[in-house]
């Protein structure tokens, strides 16, 4: 999304670049600084919020620093190497993963599809279209608590029907799989919708000639997806895979309000307990900031080297 | 990508430090020379008349309310605040889930016996005060309220049980945690569908506050490992647990309230404050199901209730400690009691014809007032928390309680408790 935004932000810089300054004061030092006081802003707030926290932390991560501490000690990589035999962290690693493949593997499959139905000839078509954003309107914590409630364990309405049916009821909090599952329905139910939108603009960009040309040498509907659709869709497939591996490994809020007591421990045994949510258990319940903020470094360089993978990956793989 | 988050949870714990929290130290003198005090509660305290009581009587106060709507973020800004070194207001609420973390920073915090004005002895029930009484002596809080432990129960679902179902009948099933417990093993026995209590943590933590030493001695050591009594506890429930006794509904959870609605167990460890809880989660259709009796099992107990401290942050210790020492007098809290329900913790207050005369209506015109303050008499020791006790009960020893009720074996979830206090102590 960030991405979309800053682009959106320079091309209104553009627009304002050739402004004409007829009733204004014109003076070579206006030429020459103006634009880069329209730009000053951007950059004044990344550096503020962006990259002035992004070192200390790095600085902080150095430290054995709790909060309310006089001088708190400098212990050098101590709290990194404490990280790598927490298995704690290993856990949260692997609960996000989980959570981060169960919620955008069948979302960007199911969204390319949603995609291809609302690009066909559809009887109100903006009306499905606005539809299927309806979920990302909706505001992200109530819709958390509904989900929350849907899978309660005991008097939740998923265990409800599945009772009915005859599966039984599955213990959403206790089950590792189950929670994952859980907290995974929530992310796909928000964004599936979304990034159908993005795919569908891609999609109706793509020339409509190239189709002409299969049409007219038989291929099916079904060959022309897969030899036509699919590869022109490359770029934002990319674009998609790389938003959603940086969202998704970044999960906190759908994890943080599913554990009913309002804990951040994520489950009993921390079974859907992720990254972020014990960064922020360390940083605010055991406020030590040190240690949050080496996970936080940590997470840092875990999504940069799996959106870098994604981004590879995709490039070869829908050629 | 990274600073999105951040500025994310800086967002979150600004904004949910109420929307004034975030002025400046500095201005402590208003336009007209008055000195200005500000005092930071949260929920309610029942203080706002009271204010301008005392605005009337010194004419040279003024008082400024920041007022948060929850304890977890409203302590999550007095840390944070603490750490800043600047940015508190000059009375700060502490509640007493938080005391052990304020204790372990007394030296940020102003001693009352040194700065405040001369006190009556006496004024608040002893343990009340051994809590916020530092190691060397010091005295980093006056009390405010307190949450005495009863015992709530379902009168009908007593009398389907056979069990005696009147509040001088049932005292005999809560004298001690054993006959108790065996009280359940009758009960579940008699009403199947229905559990005992509705989680194991609630009733764990009841009984582990009785003991004199709990995860700590007093020389700051976790002795959570050798203490007999935390393992005696933790038997006696999980084994309770392994029998059907609990409705394994994690405490204040949305399941909780409809356990509550559903009427899914008979018992309720019961501090004061809860009357109100159960209330408004069980509805007008229990209207009379409930009852709350003056016994608890081995005595008394408590649960919850606040503090007012002076951080040393504070520009007006001196004229901040004169109020909060006003605030927290007998009479004051009486009136915070009639406006806002906070159960006082002064002696001389729960003798107040106006507390002994308070009844609920919703558990059949109890005398609550009188009933709470009996329990609260009771309560014969503060137990001595280290500085990372309340996490330990927070974020390790009820959930994993909670994860013997969804099946985990009892003994292995005793290891994982006790390697998590470990860490959470280091």
């Amino acid at each position: 999304m960030t991405a979309t935004l800053s682009k959106v932000d320079r091309g209104r810089a553009e627009e304002v670049r050739p402004r004409p300054p007829r009733w204004h004061r014109v003076s070579k030092l206006d030429a020459k600084v103006s634009p880069y006081l329209f730009v000053a802003p951007f950059f004044l707030l990344f550096g503020a919020i962006g990259l002035f926290p992004l070192l200390y932390t790095a600085y902080v991560s150095l430290f054995d620093w709790e909060v309310g501490a006089d001088d708190p000690a400098f212990i050098g990589l101590e709290n990194y190497r404490t990280l790598f035999e927490d298995g704690q962290f290993w856990n949260a690693l692997f609960n996000t993963f989980s959570i981060f493949v169960l919620s955008s593997g069948p979302q960007i499959v199911v969204a390319v599809v949603l995609a291809a139905l609302l690009n066909a000839n559809l009887r109100a078509r903006t009306g499905w279209r606005m539809g299927v954003l309806l979920p990302y309107v909706a505001s992200l914590v109530a819709l958390t608590i509904i989900f929350g409630n849907l899978f309660g364990p005991q008097y939740g309405l998923v265990n409800s029907v599945l009772t009915t049916v005859g599966i039984g009821p599955i213990d959403w909090q206790a089950s590792t799989f189950g929670s994952h599952v859980a907290i995974a329905s929530m992310v796909n139910w928000r964004w599936t919708g979304y990034n159908a939108l993005i795919v569908l603009a891609a999609m109706q960009a793509i020339p409509r000639d190239v189709y002409e040309a299969a049409l007219v040498d038989g291929a099916s509907a079904l060959r022309r997806f897969f030899s036509i659709t699919l590869p022109m869709l490359k770029p934002t497939l990319i674009f998609v895979i790389v938003t959603s591996t940086i969202g998704g490994l970044q999960i906190f809020t759908e994890p943080k309000l599913f554990e009913p007591s309002g804990g951040s421990g994520g489950g009993t045994e921390h079974q859907y307990q992720t990254v972020v949510l014990y960064l922020y258990q360390s940083a605010f319940q055991g406020l030590d900031l040190g240690y949050a903020s080496a996970i936080a470094w940590v997470l840092f360089m875990v999504v940069i080297a799996v959106a870098g993978l994604n981004f590879f990956i995709t490039r070869r793989a829908v050629r | 990508m990274r600073h999105r988050w951040i500025s994310v949870l800086i967002c979150a714990a600004v904004s949910a430090a109420a929307t004034t929290a975030c002025g400046s130290g500095g201005a402590t003198q208003t336009a007209d020379g008055k000195t200005e005090l500000t005092i930071a509660t949260f929920n309610e305290f029942g203080y706002e008349e009271l204010f301008k009581e005392y605005e009337a009587a010194h004419s040279d106060v003024k008082i400024t309310q920041r007022k948060t709507g929850q304890g977890q973020p409203h302590h999550q800004n007095l840390f944070t605040k603490l750490g800043a070194g600047s940015g508190l207001a000059d009375i700060e609420a502490v509640e007493e889930g938080y005391l052990s973390q304020v204790m372990s920073k007394s030296g940020q915090f102003n001693d009352l016996k040194e700065i405040g004005p001369k006190i009556e002895d006496n004024r608040w029930l002893q343990w009340k005060t051994d809590a916020v009484t530092t190691k060397d002596g010091k005295l980093i809080g006056y009390g405010t309220d307190i949450g005495p432990l009863a015992m709530c129960y379902r009168k009908d679902l007593f009398a389907q049980a056979g069990l005696p179902s009147d509040p001088e009948g049932v005292k005999a099933l809560f004298t001690t945690w054993d006959s108790y417990f065996a009280a359940g093993d009758t009960f579940i026995a008699k009403v199947p569908g229905v559990a005992w209590f509705d989680s194991a943590a609630q009733v764990y933590n009841a009984m582990h506050n009785q003991h004199e030493t709990g995860y700590y001695d007093k020389s700051d050591k976790l002795v959570v490992d050798t203490n007999t009594a935390i393992k005696a506890d933790w038997t006696a429930v999980t084994g309770a647990v392994a029998k059907g006794q609990s409705a394994r509904l994690g405490a204040f959870s949305n399941e909780w309230n409809t356990g509550f609605k559903l009427g899914k167990f008979a018992t309720k460890t019961c501090p004061s404050w809860m009357l109100g809880v159960v209330e408004s989660q069980a509805g007008p259709e229990n209207k009379g199901k409930w009852a709350v009796t003056d016994a608890f099992p081995n005595g008394g107990g408590n649960w919850g209730g606040s503090y007012l401290s002076v951080p040393k942050q504070s520009k007006n210790a001196k004229k901040a400690a004169e109020l909060a020492a006003w605030l927290t007098a007998p009479e004051q809290q009486i009136k915070a009691f009639k406006a806002k329900g906070t159960f006082p913790s002064q002696v001389k207050a729960l003798d107040a014809p106006e507390l002994l005369e308070q009844a609920n209506a919703y558990f059949g015109d109890v005398k609550a007032g009188a009933l709470f303050a009996t329990q609260a008499k009771k309560i014969k020791i503060a137990q001595y928390k280290g500085p990372a006790d309340g996490q330990i009960q927070e974020t390790v020893f009820s959930p994993a309680l909670q994860s013997v009720e969804q099946g985990k074996n009892a003994d292995e979830a005793w290891t994982t408790a006790v390697e998590g206090a470990q860490k959470a102590a280091k």
